[in-house]
């Protein structure tokens, strides 16, 4: 196997987020050499033989991340370099593959090396199509999936080389912003996965729609079970179109085609179709239920493992009563 | 300040369409691929929009659409993207799937851009973060790269112009989150999720005078080849089919009461 670099960056207080020991773990299995390369802040006192550190590489920004990503793929000669797919590297890395005359592919799900061909599994189309790829172009960096493989233990490096990198950015940090009035929305470190559909929204029984109530009964299940919370298209989309929806949902809980593919155990799906464009999103989400007053929706067609066809608003009343005591 | 907005977008399948991967020559391709319906590139479609609201706010400022896709198709989408917002195309016949290399498209586009020879104090180059296709958000850096450009946000779901020139982005981060930064002045590349913008209603009257110079242009697109370092062991459709139990004619209380039960477990 040839030699691999596993870069990663750390966040804040210098720690290293936990998907880059899941991409470490992933370059262990390959086998061969592997070299681990940090940049940001406290880089040199974190778990890489290579590092960048400095005030300049602690913010996230294109330009100074991209600088250090490049310097240490240089450094290492590496051939293959692997990183873990957040925000932060799937900004940068594609560019500095390309200032090394290498080639990026990302969102790696999985990676094996036989006979020393390393192929590297991906899904195309949003999830609907899975394939398996190899390049002979070097450096190939590949981006690793968050949640694709179990996290490795590392200890801080004996020895380290800090490299001198010079980059500048007329781009400044100024913060960071939850999104407005979204006390909730995806967060991989929930157990379960709750999606309000378009539904909620609807004329229900009586003729009139519940939309005060449908935000209450759905904060109260999330609040109550500290679920992730999720959102079909339209119902985000009928917000943006000045119809009455419910306040606290935006783009950011968007799940499917146009949206996040979520990586959680369980997922429910309430007052929502499971249409094709939405349920791609559901791909990663192991055990899914779903309540709808449709038989015959998508949920009922192979995507769930259990459809309940009855009313959300009655279910969810009753469910939050269980598990809010 | 006017700025020279050029959005870069592909095509994608109409997300209703089921997709079904066959072997082609060097790589995979899609069952029926040229008669599946297509659509703008949905994250595109929004780096469209966003463009055209910006553009409308500072007058004297221009859209360019660059688009690499096969041009038969190219111009059915057109017909309807051409009366949400007006623009200019600058289009590249050449393949546009999820099976194509990002890493060439990128290179590709990025030397269209180039050869359009914008000044660059004033340039925003726009996108979508990951098209529906390829799904890979490599392809608006590599642009960036290939045109010098040194600041790029992903992800992006707002833009503030401030006095001065400078403007502030809003990139969606980890845990829900937005990233806020200042950029001290163009030239930039912004790579486009949802934005906060609804789809514009059709305009027949901006799809007329946008057809004047889209149809000249479509006949002009120059054939582009795009390389592909890739080689597909496999592409497949996924095995996961559910046996999905439908529970009906049970009362709510049962229902919750099995729910939770398995949150518990």
């Amino acid at each position: 196997m040839e030699k691999i670099l596993v870069l990663v960056h750390t966040v804040e207080g210098g720690a290293v987020p936990r998907a880059a020991l899941e991409t470490l773990a992933a370059a262990r299995s390959l086998g061969g050499d592997v070299v681990v390369g940090v940049f940001g802040e406290s880089a040199g006192s974190s778990i890489g033989s290579l590092a960048v550190e400095g005030e300049a590489f602690a913010p996230a920004r294109y330009a100074t991340d991209a600088a250090a990503c490049g310097a240490l793929i240089t450094a290492s000669g590496a051939a293959v370099v692997l990183a873990p797919h957040t925000s932060r590297m799937g900004r940068a890395l594609p560019g500095a593959a390309a200032r090394a005359g290498g080639v990026v592919d990302t969102h790696i799900t999985g990676l094996a090396a036989e006979r020393g061909t390393l192929t590297a599994s991906r899904w195309f189309y949003r999830q609907r199509i899975e394939g398996t790829i190899s390049r002979a172009a070097r450096p190939w960096v590949l981006l690793i999936e968050p949640g694709s493989f179990e996290a490795a233990e590392a200890a801080p490096a004996a020895a380290v080389t800090k490299l001198d990198v010079k980059a500048v950015s007329k781009t400044e940090l100024v913060g960071f912003e939850s999104p407005e009035g979204g006390e909730q929305t995806i967060r991989p470190d929930a157990e379960t996965l709750f999606v309000a559909g378009a539904g909620w929204t609807k004329k229900q029984k009586d003729g009139q729609t519940h939309t005060p109530e449908a935000g209450e009964l759905i904060l109260g299940f999330v609040r109550a079970a500290k679920s992730s919370l999720g959102s079909s298209k339209s119902l985000v989309d009928m917000g943006s179109e000045g119809q009455s929806v419910l306040p606290f949902l935006t783009h950011l809980h968007q799940i499917g085609q146009t949206g996040s593919t979520p990586r959680h155990k369980k997922g429910l799906a309430t007052c929502c179709h499971g249409e094709e464009p939405h349920v791609v999103g559901w791909r990663f989400v192991r055990e899914r239920r779903a309540v709808n007053l449709d038989a015959n929706c998508g949920w009922a067609r192979g995507k769930a493992d259990v459809l309940y066809v009855a009313d959300a608003f009655e279910v969810v009343r009753e469910l939050n009563k269980l598990i809010g005591s | 300040m006017p700025y020279q907005i050029v959005v870069c977008g592909g095509l994608a399948p109409d997300p209703l369409q089921t997709l079904e991967p066959v072997p082609g020559p060097a790589a995979p391709a899609l069952k029926n691929e040229m008669m599946l319906p297509g659509v703008l590139d949905p994250w595109a479609s929004h780096a469209l929009y966003e463009a055209a609201h910006l553009a409308k706010q500072h007058s004297g400022s221009t859209v360019k659409l660059v688009s690499l896709a096969p041009k038969a198709k190219l111009q059915q989408v057109l017909m309807t993207i051409a009366q949400k917002v007006p623009f200019e195309l600058v289009a590249l016949d050449g393949p546009n799937n999820g099976f194509s290399d990002a890493n060439e498209t990128g290179k590709a586009l990025g030397e269209a851009i180039a050869k359009l020879n914008l000044p660059k104090e004033n340039l925003l180059v726009f996108g979508g973060w990951e098209s529906a296709t390829r799904g890979s958000g490599v392809v608006m850096q590599v642009i960036a790269e290939h045109l010098g450009i040194a600041d790029v946000f992903l992800a992006v779901d707002e833009i503030k112009i401030e006095d001065g020139g400078s403007f502030t982005v809003k990139e969606r981060v980890e845990g829900g989150k937005h990233m806020v930064s200042r950029c001290a002045a163009p030239p930039a590349v912004l790579a486009w999720a949802t934005g906060n913008l609804p789809e514009p209603p059709n305009h027949p009257q901006t799809g007329m005078a946008n057809m004047r110079v889209i149809m000249p242009s479509l006949q002009k697109a120059a054939p582009t080849a795009v390389g592909s370092g890739m080689a597909f062991a496999s592409a497949s459709l996924p095995k996961q089919v559910r046996e999905t139990r439908i529970v009906k004619d049970t009362p709510a209380a049962e229902i919750a009461r099995e729910i939770a039960e398995w949150l518990k477990q």
